[in-house]
């Protein structure tokens, strides 16, 4: 049906435009493609989350959720108009506080902080939050957010760059910031080619069934668009991200094992595809009855999701160590309990987007990830590519957090631009992005805790079945990763964990900040507070007493070193104390209100599981003297652009402003490996240092010069210092090898690791981070919500790269271990949407004390170990451990709504 | 055919409407909100251009008339006696400052959610709907208005153009308390309005509500007359789970269950009638 369309007169950032218009259109989809004014970015179409705010006529808006024609001449401001004289001081600030991180809520807060600015220039907490309260952000926990806009009205000034020898340690602004605070990075949606066509998936309905196409190319015909299916997939039409588990096709054959899987594709102009009704594309649907929950698969496993896994097992983990019945029975108190988690999503604010084209023969997909490697391999077998004819570029990423590790729309935009010739884009709606991509696993957990009477560990048993959806995705690495972690950063002599992926018809589980860890922590934990106080201790005490330290074993039999989780527990001792106190006087003040502390800890191994995961660092120096850092780690927003340079930087000995950051592209940038399992910082950043190293010894030598020589980089010219003499090399007169360079370095680090046996022992990890967090809430008795008060965090790092960094990450774990804790619960069919599946806005943050601790792994580059991960794993424990020490309630299924925590309270006192 | 129609007066938009019938479009943030498409479909008239249908005016008889077009930004903004304080505090919890920059009260009552947050403080405060088509001009109670989830009594033809406070409804001091699982941008689990006219320690005057918790936002006739009369100071104690559940019908939904909810009703009641009492104790 032709759409009307409207000469309208849109005054946009002081310019004034006149376009042909749908007038009933989204204003955020006009600006974005009708104007070219990609900086506002779409997150929901909803006014859910507030990523497309602009101003109208001063006032903040969801642009979404505005038609054009309701502009009616009214001056629109968009995140481009805030930076018309450069940056602005509120921008300057974003930056110097590490407010944006990932970038994508970036334009929608400061378009929401401008309206409050203009307003009061120098506005309190309460007032920032009040403003900002409409724009989600999955990342920063908006704490750095407050500070920017609190801090708005210091004049900006330029970043001073750390001197040579300095980079690391130092709270460096983010080195690719600007870009992100100014409007023009690009993400995923963000890159539209000239004439690309537009992708859209034909999705099932139900959560499972079975289906047959119909007369689709008729319809295709009819409807002047191409229809692609799983006939037209040139190469192997399945994929998984773990070698021997794939089993997902890339577009459905014959069978449904989730809601939403794609069973065709429709490609055509723009125009024609996306008011394309859907509905009507003909396929015949059966649909059968699903199953959902573990205990469902269980229950159907006569009949299992996939043929060859037995009883719907996708694959069962498992850690022994000692004799943990014998442990348990001797033990002096047992404490025995359950935990249910649910199906948690990663809710980035950028649903998955990208673009695919052909160069020459060369397929080219500009999108969204976290493991450009990955994606060009599962893609290119797809797709019948060999590798080289396949270049995955990144886009900015707009939040990760494990579920862009899985390629979702990379096969299909490719398929379609190889079917079409032309370039193809896809863009995730929320929906699709909730419906289709990985989450947290559910866990439905047991286990029993035993201590001697001196209040030593004794033993463990866990047992637990995770809900792995219907694919492998990661599945096999939670099942591996649980039994490994569950002890906690203790010593348990005896222990038996066990972890079970099942199948069932939910989306995928994947990989979720911590795999699985952070679920078992929540059973452990609060375990261990039952202990205590059987034991009559003090529940830090408790932990203190039981806590790995250096030449301990783990329950894999591996003997550590680096340990930091006994000066974790040491820096919350203090904080503990003064809690304390300050929750019996408010307590002795209050009666339907009280308030409570908890404590949990994390230990978390940083890289794959016992299983090879190399980074490659390339650096060289080309002949007009620049220095180039080939920066293969994504950087989903927790800083990999910035921490690698400052690694690099202070292993080569010259200013960290020196360097030329390329990448992340597979034909420009060596393998770093994934943005996932905390690795980074630990392995890519080893390789940088080992890179930095080399690429030094090799100058020094040819300036035969000392290992003390400074070097730098003056106009062109290497100029090395030693011993007060100036020696001076000229790039330009040196042969320059294949990479056109004249000097390069190029160095791989693979974490040193020992496969483990039936029973789990060996050396999962070489590195591990640790950490305690501890959480002051306040528990209203009658109606049972939770407010969190404060969290104090002490994580060690081994060696903090860079605080500002640093801290950013502690606070956005901490966000999503609190909306895990407190209020996220994704119900396959139901929450498909962000008002529905609720996380954390800025109204529901605590205070955040980041207690950073520094003792350094032998391994880690320069001491560091990774922190990503470890973040999130111990808040949602101390949550539930705090709620319980102000109100009696034992939650045992997550999230703590407040229905459960009233109920939990009523069986408490009852 | 799609036409996006914008008419320059109201006359104008009930004629087009009497014609056309298409979808009434105004703060649009549960039109563009519950649909996938990049554009409004069909027949749509945007009434948000209306500059009559969005005043906030206090009548010569003392009643109050709240334009249907208002914002709720322009209704926290409105400067309003004591009876309208549970409605301000509701207009700055409706979703978020963005929504409430555009999304209006008409559209909010005539949206028909169980949970919309205005019906709760405009049913203490006894509100009329003032509808208009080219047939003519009717009113009639908030409570006869919205009949059910999605489901109100507004004729195809017909725009709600304005709300009505009756004067003796102007009365006393009001509050509202929303019950969410996050601060902001978040749906009621529950949700209660209280208005008290207070005289010399007694309460002479009392409208009670509760939202979330049934098909419609309900008052409850049966508790506000055990209040009157009664002192403030026995008022909370008035206010019991066991009676307030008689007038509500909850379910089980993913935000929380029946038997919560028929629980908290009464929290949040008990907690709107004490904020009611304070701001009556300190005017």
């Amino acid at each position: 049906m032709p759409v009307k369309q409207t000469e309208i007169t849109l005054n946009v950032n002081g310019q004034r435009h006149e376009i042909a218009v749908d007038p009933a259109r989204r204003l955020s989809v006009v600006l974005r493609d009708d104007l070219g004014l990609r900086g506002t970015k779409i997150g929901c179409d909803a006014g859910d989350c507030g990523a497309c705010s602009v101003l109208v006529a001063g006032e903040p808006v969801c642009s979404c959720l505005m038609p054009v024609a309701q502009l009616r001449g009214r001056e629109v401001t968009t995140v481009e108009g805030l930076s018309a004289d450069g940056m602005s001081n509120l921008q300057a600030a974003f930056l110097r506080h590490g407010a944006a991180q990932c970038g994508i809520c970036t334009p929608g807060m400061l378009v929401a902080a401008e309206a409050l600015l203009t307003r009061i220039p120098t506005p309190d907490r309460d007032q920032v939050e009040q403003a900002l309260g409409g724009v989600l952000c999955r990342c920063t926990g908006y704490k750095k957010i407050i500070d920017a806009v609190m801090d708005a009205a210091t004049p900006r000034t330029q970043a001073v760059l750390p001197v040579a020898g300095a980079a690391v340690g130092a709270r460096l602004e983010r080195l690719d910031g600007t870009a992100k605070v100014v409007g023009t990075e690009v993400f995923g949606a963000d890159l539209v080619p000239t004439e690309t066509l537009l992708v859209r998936a034909v999705r099932a309905p139900f959560h499972a069934g079975r289906f047959v196409l119909g007369d689709f190319t008729g319809w295709g015909r009819d409807k002047g668009v191409t229809v692609l299916t799983a006939a037209d997939i040139p190469g192997q039409n399945r994929y998984g991200v773990i070698p021997g588990f794939e089993d997902q096709p890339a577009l459905a054959v014959d069978r449904i094992r989730f809601k939403g899987e794609p069973v065709a594709l429709v490609v055509g102009d723009a125009a024609v595809i996306e008011p394309l009704d859907l509905g009507g594309f003909p396929v015949d649907w059966q649909e059968t009855t699903p199953v959902l929950t573990q205990a469902q698969s269980r229950a159907t496993a006569d009949t299992p999701i996939h043929a060859a896994r037995v009883g719907n097992e996708l694959i069962t983990g498992q850690v022994k160590q000692g004799d943990a019945p014998a442990g348990l029975a001797q033990a002096a108190y047992v404490a025995s309990g359950t935990m249910k988690t649910a199906y948690v999503e990663h809710a980035y604010i950028e649903p998955e987007a990208g673009v695919a084209w052909l160069e020459g023969d060369v397929l080219n997909i500009h999108a969204c990830t976290q493991a450009p490697i990955m994606d060009r391999d599962a893609t290119a077998d797809i797709l019948g590519l060999p590798r080289n004819r396949l270049r995955i570029r990144e886009s900015a990423t707009g939040g990760g957090f494990g579920s862009k590790l899985d390629v979702t729309l990379q096969p299909l935009i490719g398929l379609a631009a190889l079917k079409t010739g032309k370039p193809c884009r896809m863009v995730f709606s929320r929906t699709e992005s909730l419906q289709t991509t990985t989450k947290r696993h559910p866990g439905d957990m047991q286990a029993q805790i035993g201590v001697d009477a001196d209040g030593h560990l004794c033993a463990m048993a866990f047992s637990g079945d995770f809900n792995t959806g219907a694919y492998s995705s990661w599945g096999p690495t939670v099942a591996n990763r649980v039994p490994v972690h569950a002890s906690g950063p203790y010593r348990m002599p005896n222990y038996h964990a066990q972890a079970t992926a099942l199948h069932s018809n939910g989306p995928s589980s994947g990989a979720f900040r911590g795999f699985g860890v952070p679920q078992a922590a929540l059973l452990q934990e609060t375990l261990f507070d039952d202990l205590a106080q059987k034991l009559g201790m003090d529940r830090l005490a408790f932990r203190l007493k039981n806590a790995l330290q250096d030449g301990d074993r783990t329950v894999c039999g591996q003997e550590i070193y680096g340990v930091g989780i006994g000066t974790c527990l040491e820096a919350l001792k203090q904080p503990w104390q003064q809690a304390q106190t300050r929750v019996a006087a408010f307590n002795a003040a209050h009666s339907d209100i009280k308030r409570g502390i908890g404590v949990a800890s994390c230990w978390y191994g940083c890289g794959n599981t016992a299983l090879p995961n190399p980074s490659t660092i390339r650096l060289g120096i080309k002949p007009d003297g620049s220095l180039c850092l080939h920066q293969g780690a994504t950087d989903i927003g927790q800083g990999a652009n910035t921490v690698i340079p400052q690694i690099c930087a202070d292993a080569l000995g010259v200013a960290i402003a020196d360097f030329t950051l390329i990448g992340t592209d597979t034909f420009l940038t060596p393998d770093c490996g994934k943005t996932s399992a905390s690795r980074q910082t630990y392995v890519t950043g080893k390789a940088a240092e080992m890179a930095g190293q080399a690429l030094r010894a090799l100058i020094l030598g040819r300036a035969n010069a000392g290992p003390a020589a400074r070097i730098c980089l003056q106009d062109g010219q290497l100029v090395v210092e030693d011993n007060g003499e100036t020696r001076r090399i000229d790039p330009a007169g040196l042969p320059e090898n294949e990479y056109g360079y004249v000097l390069m370095a190029e160095e791989t680090y693979d974490p040193p690791t020992r496969t483990l046996d039936e029973n789990g022992q060996g050396v999962p990890y070489a590195v591990y981070g640790y950490g305690a967090q501890m959480a002051e809430v306040e528990v209203d008795l009658r109606l049972g919500t939770t407010r969190v008060i404060r969290i104090t965090a002490a994580h060690d790092l081994g060696r903090v790269i860079n605080p500002l960094l640093t801290e950013g990450q502690i606070e956005g774990g901490i966000a999503q271990g609190l909306g895990m804790a407190l209020m996220e619960e994704y119900i396959p069919g139901r929450t498909e949407n962000l008002h529905d599946y609720l996380i954390p806005t800025i109204g529901d943050m605590p205070e955040i004390d980041s207690i950073l601790i520094e003792v350094p792994d032998p391994e880690g580059p320069m001491g560091a170990k990774g922190l990503g991960e470890h973040v999130l794993i111990p808040t949602a424990p101390a949550i539930l451990n705090a709620i319980r020490d102000a109100s009696g309630a034992r939650i045992t299924q997550l999230p703590a709504l407040p229905h459960r925590v009233l109920r939990a309270i009523q069986e408490a006192t009852t | 055919m799609t036409a996006f129609y914008q008419p320059e007066n109201l006359m104008d938009a009930l004629t087009w409407q009497s014609e056309n019938t298409g979808v009434i479009a105004a703060g649009c943030t549960d039109l563009l909100a519950a649909t996938t498409a990049q554009s409004l479909r069909g027949a749509v008239l945007d009434i948000s251009g209306l500059a009559e249908i969005k005043n906030i005016s206090r009548q010569e008889d003392g009643a109050w008339r709240i334009g249907a077009g208002a914002s709720w930004a322009d209704v926290a903004a409105a400067e309003l006696p004591a009876a309208f304080a549970g409605l301000q505090q509701a207009a700055l919890q409706v979703g978020s400052t963005q929504i409430q920059q555009v999304a209006t009260v008409g559209g909010n009552l005539c949206n028909g959610s169980p949970a919309a947050d205005g019906m709760v403080p405009l049913r203490v405060l006894g509100a009329q709907v003032e509808l208009v088509s080219v047939r003519g001009r009717r009113r009639m109670d908030l409570a006869d208005f919205v009949t059910g989830p999605r489901q109100t009594a507004l004729a195809p033809d017909e725009l709600m153009v304005a709300l009505h406070i009756p004067a003796h409804c102007a009365q006393g001091k009001s509050a509202f308390v929303k019950l969410g699982a996050r601060k902001y941008l978040v749906i009621s689990i529950a949700m209660a309005a209280a208005r008290l006219v207070v005289e010399d320690g007694k309460i002479t005057g009392c409208a009670l509500s509760i939202g979330a918790c049934g098909p419609v936002a309900t008052r409850l006739p049966a508790v506000e007359q055990l209040l009157t009369g009664i002192t403030s100071q026995d008022a909370i104690a008035g206010v019991t789970d066991v009676r307030v559940a008689e007038h509500i019908a909850p379910i089980d939904d993913i935000r929380a269950d029946r038997g919560y909810r028929l629980q908290a009703a009464g929290e949040v009641l008990r907690r709107a009638v004490a904020q009611a009492l304070e701001a009556t104790e300190c005017r």
